[in-house]
């Protein structure tokens, strides 16, 4: 049982956070060198002589930096996998279906539930841009993605009006509190920017957890079959 | 047939628990440790999945 949580994690998260790199590199990195180049001074968007061009030189790809990405999308995907198939798990045991198909579901919840929920407050960041303390955000963010979760699982296999209702205030609570938001606004980089990073991040994120949860189910059924298979031939 | 099923449902949720923290300390080590190699390196992709950065 623990080598089939393990696979499927190891399988649907490696899958899907190379994918996601690969997206990333693709769309958002450029924005990031981009805002960089504000971030460290190179260019001013306030108050210069002369307004900074929309097309300036990018430095290119950069093997380190960006094999380091990769590694760590996988990472961060396959931890994802990990809870999203712990959940997953213990669904199948109360009657729930798992495979590819209803992974892409799961995928979604697991979307609103980790980048989504956060996101909605803690909007996400290019370099830069000014914030609140870094470990108070860090426990809203778990706070958050913590109830949204739950919110989550209770939509999903609650029953009746008290469990959606408790549902939509986990969803709403931590926004109705309001996440840690920093003194005064100093961030030198452009909104134009900002905005096509956090638009592309949530969409690119969205893309990602549903390859995450299809994957997932999938191996994860895969590791089913073939455990029963070899259980059979025991016999 | 109780007892079956509620050793089954052990064997389940042991499991899953160990695959949930794993995968906590994974997601908290890639997007949330702010040590600075560990920073650094998965600096890009904590901004692009939304975790706090800086």
């Amino acid at each position: 049982m623990y080598a089939r949580f393990l696979i499927s994690a190891l399988f649907a998260g490696a899958a899907a956070g190379l994918i996601a790199a690969l997206l990333q590199l693709w769309f958002l990195q450029p924005i990031m060198l981009h805002a960089e180049l504000y971030e460290g001074g190179d260019l001013v968007h306030f108050g210069a002589d002369k307004a900074a061009t929309v097309t300036p030189e990018l430095p290119g790809f950069n093997p380190v930096r960006d094999g380091l990405s990769l590694v760590f999308s996988m990472l961060t995907y396959s931890g994802y996998a990990l809870i999203m198939l712990a959940a997953m798990g213990i669904a199948e045991d109360r009657g729930a279906q798992i495979n590819g198909r209803t992974g892409i579901l799961w995928g979604i919840a697991g979307f609103v539930s980790f980048h989504l929920a956060p996101g909605f407050s803690l909007a996400p960041e290019l370099p830069g841009v000014s914030a609140a303390d870094i470990t108070a955000r860090q426990i809203w963010w778990f706070a958050t993605a913590a109830a949204a979760a739950a919110a989550m699982w209770l939509i999903a296999f609650g029953k009746g009006w008290s469990m959606w209702g408790l549902a939509a205030i986990l969803l709403l609570a931590p926004h109705v509190i309001g996440a840690p938001e920093p003194d005064i606004f100093t961030g030198p980089v452009p909104t134009e920017l900002a905005a096509l990073f956090a638009a592309r991040a949530l969409g690119l994120g969205l893309v990602a957890w549903t390859l995450v949860g299809a994957f997932a189910g999938y191996f994860w059924q895969r590791e089913g079959a073939h455990a029963e298979a070899t259980a059979r031939a025991g016999n | 047939m109780t007892t079956t099923t509620q050793t089954r449902s052990a064997l389940r949720f042991v499991p899953a628990l160990f695959a949930a923290a794993l995968g906590i300390a994974v997601i908290s080590l890639t997007g949330h440790v702010q040590a600075a190699a560990l920073h650094d390196a998965a600096h890009d992709v904590r901004h692009a999945t939304g975790f706090p950065c800086h």
